[in-house]
């Protein structure tokens, strides 16, 4: 008898797939929980697992069972300190009535609910299922600026570095064999004649067929073993790629007219968003924006977390935006995407020249662009730069409002509705 | 020691120590310090003829722990979502602290795994490994539910084999109905056993070989049936009334299989996979009691053993009855434990075969005054809960738990005392206790009793109902679903009393 250790400690878990499947059988229930949870979730703990109930309708296994509280019951009870035969015990209503104990006792079974914990990864892929970016690539506007080179197969001519042998040596063959059967053929024909002129006893034709077969002995060509005609090499062909590069600018306006209530929706739209792009595009880059009558590039941590006051100029974030552009993003290179969350409050001129200069300036080189006005105003539209935006007619922009947390997540799936 | 050994052991205890194993303390632990564990359990086992397969310790983690409780212990399963449910509801329960995992999960397998937590601290994995390589173990390869009735050494070909197939069938047919099929399947499992035949060995070489050969069986024998339908039957043949089938099928699994009109062959052979693992859990459900009484017995025999022989120190000696002490705890008005329990009901087999009193004398006259040890070998061996607990159950332990036999039935408010622990009382409580171990009386009792295959290809099912007992309504009907989905025909269902009356239907 051997006895064996094993370490089964670094396998990874096999209900993975298992999991995957109960997910799907759950998509839509789960996928309303999420709707819900995003709501009154705080965004700080997107980060982590998230723990939802759900009914277990969806998912309730049915057996045959024995109804416990039908017909006579017996049970053994154990601890009895108190009872004598023929004593009456009301029953337990919280308990029930459990059918016989031992082998069957099921009850965890019985709850209408089971809660379980989704991993992050889980919970962002349910959230944003149905968001997309707009299509990066257009056909009009497709950009060709990265090429590369990629096998192409074999052609007859190309610079000796590149031959390839093995098709080089195919085709020798082929060709040899074809030459010799060529020959051959031709000599046998020869002889045949020669055969027959012999038969006729004609000397004349004699005389000639042996000449003919003599000449083609003669002449009989040395088949080379290689040709430059057998030569094969690989190609490589240049595969012109669409430019995927994209940049996400995200504008936030802080100034005093946003109070606390508005700056925490402007900064759920953009953890929301932040999270959205950061799931879908690994690659896209992002920039922040904070204004107030000035703008600044800060940090991702800044943003988020950071506090400023002032008056406001949305003008002036529009204008960082698109020096940034200039400075490291050319549009030639760069697909660009811009979200701006505003209070919508801004003054004197400054909500129709920044209307003006997000129309002339920057949505020509922008690929979407998107305003979240938040606040709890009775009638949304009303604010100045809102009424502003509203004139800009243009497929690439959007808009939509935000005045309660839960507001937040609908008008994101607005703005990135998945293109059918 | 009391009960000495029948024989000298080849090699002692003292030689372990010989061989330079160190004395086993404090908590941390390395892998050989597990199958240094094992190696000594085994000599103190070997005094006491413990017979056990090659034990395989695989030390796994909570998640695996986890893994494991979905597929009962099975290292391999095939793909359904509800195992998935399973694992998400208990690792959710065991993440809030509501449920703590257990610390060692073994089935019968050839060679016997049993997975050991990480998390168990050495005092625990030398309590668990003599309970799971030397308790569960010996019990498995000696009781006769697990020698008639499994194969060990066949199970994990078999799971990998199911395994394999059921992902095939998914590329084959579809996930969704794979899934839907399973869905219905795993309604019925409970109805998938044989109780009273013995079921054919576990063979994978010999079920891949037969797998083709019953498809194209299956399907030639569909052919000539729709076929012979179109046939104008003569008089005679119409005429030729019998019952199919001649006798109940109580294997509502082993029946759609081989009848069901509509199923194709691969759901066929689901059906199959399906009953053939439900089966070979039976035993297991039948021997609760006895099996966890007989592993903690002897987990903690071995232990002590242990201490005896200077191979463990007292902190670990003290933490395992610690753990010892938490395990056989039966509450007061509770459902009985039956760790506790069988640990109780073998400790009291060994007392009266060592000390019996006349009471013991007169109700278990057959092993007051036996080898204790030739007497536990004979019982592991011969009996299930139910039997073993109609014929072992001492009146002391009867008064030692307190028991009592409570009554009711449907539409009163309250319990009636019908026994108390005495010597009036015992022997109803004995036969109620038994009769609660029976694994008919948590299952429903359901069999095909006829399947008109030349009308309308009706299925009729019968319940039989003891003590006005019925099925839960909604539960039936949402089952009956499943099997109406499997038969692709109406099936009725009703309970039939002992009288033969129908009182319900579903």
């Amino acid at each position: 008898m051997t006895s064996v250790i094993v370490d089964r400690r670094a396998q990874k878990g096999k209900s993975t797939a298992n999991r995957q499947r109960v997910l799907k059988r759950l998509d839509g229930a789960l996928k309303a929980e999420v709707d819900k949870l995003v709501a009154r979730h705080k965004l700080k703990d997107t980060d982590k697992a998230v723990e939802v109930t759900l009914e277990r309708k969806d998912v309730t296994e049915p057996r045959f069972a024995l109804d416990p509280v039908s017909g006579e019951t017996g049970r053994i009870i154990p601890g009895n300190d108190q009872y004598r035969v023929g004593d009456k015990i009301p029953h337990n209503p919280a308990q029930g009535r459990g059918g016989g104990q031992g082998a069957g006792d099921g009850q965890a079974d019985e709850e209408d609910s089971f809660r379980f914990v989704l991993s992050r990864e889980e919970y962002l892929s349910l959230l944003f299922d149905e968001l997309e970016l707009p299509p990066l690539v257009k056909k009009d506007l497709m950009q060709i600026d990265e090429s590369r080179f990629r096998r192409g197969g074999v052609v007859r001519y190309g610079n000796p570095g590149s031959v390839c042998v093995v098709r080089t040596f195919k085709a020798s063959i082929g060709r040899r064999i074809a030459a010799e059967a060529q020959l051959e053929e031709a000599l046998a024909e020869a002889e045949a004649e020669l055969a027959l002129a012999r038969a006729s006893a004609i000397p004349a034709r004699v005389t000639a067929a042996e000449l003919a077969l003599k000449e083609l002995r003669e002449e009989t060509p040395e088949i080379p073993f290689l040709d430059p005609v057998d030569l094969r090499h690989r190609s490589l062909i240049e595969v012109q790629k669409p430019c995927t590069a994209a940049v996400m600018f995200c504008l936030m306006d802080v100034s005093s007219s946003m109070d606390e209530k508005r700056k925490d929706l402007a900064k759920r739209f953009f953890t929301l968003l932040y999270l959205f792009l950061t799931r879908k595009y690994k690659k896209v880059d992002l920039v922040f924006i904070r204004h107030t009558d000035q703008a600044q590039e800060v940090d991702e941590d800044t943003f988020f977390n950071g506090t400023q006051a002032g008056s406001t100029k949305v003008l002036s974030a529009l204008a960082k935006m698109n020096e940034i552009i200039d400075a490291r993003f050319p549009a030639s290179h760069y697909n660009i995407f811009g979200a701006q969350a505003s209070d919508g409050d801004s003054f004197g001129g400054d909500s129709t020249e920044s209307s003006a200069y997000l129309y002339t300036q920057l949505l020509p080189f922008s690929r979407y662009f998107v305003y979240a006005e938040v606040g709890d105003r009775p009638v949304h539209g009303t604010t100045s730069l809102w009424a502003a935006y509203r004139s800009i007619e243009s497929d690439h922009f959007n808009m939509a409002t935000v005045s309660a947390r839960n507001e937040v997540y609908p008008a994101l799936a607005k703005l990135f509705q998945r293109e059918n | 020691m009391e009960g000495a050994p029948v024989k000298d052991p080849p090699d002692g205890p003292t030689t372990v120590q010989g061989e330079g194993v160190h004395k086993l303390s404090g908590s941390e632990w390395t892998l050989d310090d597990l199958l240094a564990i094992e190696q000594i359990c085994a000599r103190h086992a070997a005094h006491y003829r413990l017979d056990t397969f090659p034990n395989q310790l695989e030390v796994i983690s909570s998640e695996q722990m986890l893994d494991s409780y979905v597929s009962s212990g099975l290292p391999v399963n095939y793909g359904h979502w509800s195992f998935g449910k399973h694992y998400l509801i208990e690792s959710a329960n065991y993440r809030s602290g509501a449920n703590s995992l257990a610390y060692e999960i073994v089935i019968n397998t050839d060679p016997c795994i049993a997975f050991l937590m990480e998390d168990n601290s050495l005092a625990m994995q030398t309590l668990v490994i003599p309970h799971a390589c030397f308790g569960h173990n010996s019990f498995s390869k000696g009781n006769y539910l697990f020698r008639q009735w499994t194969q060990p050494d066949a199970i994990l070909d078999y799971m990998l084999f199911a395994r394999n197939y059921i992902a095939d069938c998914e590329e084959r047919y579809g996930a969704d109905k794979v899934e839907q099929t399973l869905d219905a399947l795993h309604a019925l499992r409970d109805q998938g056993l044989d109780k009273y035949k013995r079921p054919s060995r576990l063979d994978t070489r010999k079920e891949r070989a037969e797998q083709a050969k019953r498809l194209s069986l299956a399907q030639e024998t569909m052919r000539q049936a729709e076929y012979y339908s179109l046939v104008p039957q003569s008089a005679k043949a119409a005429k030729a009334d019998t019952v199919f089938p001649a006798n109940p099928e109580e294997n509502l699994l082993y029946f759609l299989e081989k009848h069901a009109p509509k199923l194709e062959p691969w759901q066929r052979e689901l059906a199959r996979i399906v009953r053939k693992i439900a089966q070979y859990f039976y035993p297991q459900r039948q021997t609760q009691v006895m099996n966890e009484g007989w592993a903690t017995f002897w987990h903690h025999r071995l232990i002590n053993d242990m201490y005896d022989a200077g191979q463990i120190d007292q902190g670990i000696l003290l933490e395992c009855l610690h753990s010892h002490t938490n395990v056989i705890r039966q509450r007061e008005y509770s459902s009985l434990n039956p760790y506790a329990l069988g640990f109780a009901a073998w400790n009291e087999i060994k007392r009266v075969c060592e000390s019996p009193t006349d009471e013991d004398r007169e109700y278990l006259p057959d092993v007051a005054g036996k080898d204790w040890l030739d007497t536990f070998h004979d019982i592991m061996q011969n009996y299930r809960d139910e039997s073993f607990l109609l014929q072992f159950l001492t009146p002391k332990l009867v008064r030692d738990f307190r028991l009592m036999n409570i009554h009711t039935r449907e539409g009163l408010d309250h319990w009636t005392v019908t026994d108390t622990a005495g010597p009036e009382g015992f022997k109803a409580i004995r036969s109620q206790l038994s009769a609660a171990y029976r694994l008919e009386s948590a299952m429903p009792e359901i069999s095909v009793v006829r399947y008109a295959h030349d009308t309308d290809r009706k299925l009729v099912l019968h319940h039989q109902s003891y003590n006005g007992k019925l099925l839960a309504k909604h539960e039936a009907t949402q089952t009956l679903k499943h099997l109406r989905q499997l038969w692709g025909f109406d099936v009725s269902l009703e309970s039939i009393d002992q009288n033969g009356r129908t009182v319900a239907s579903y």
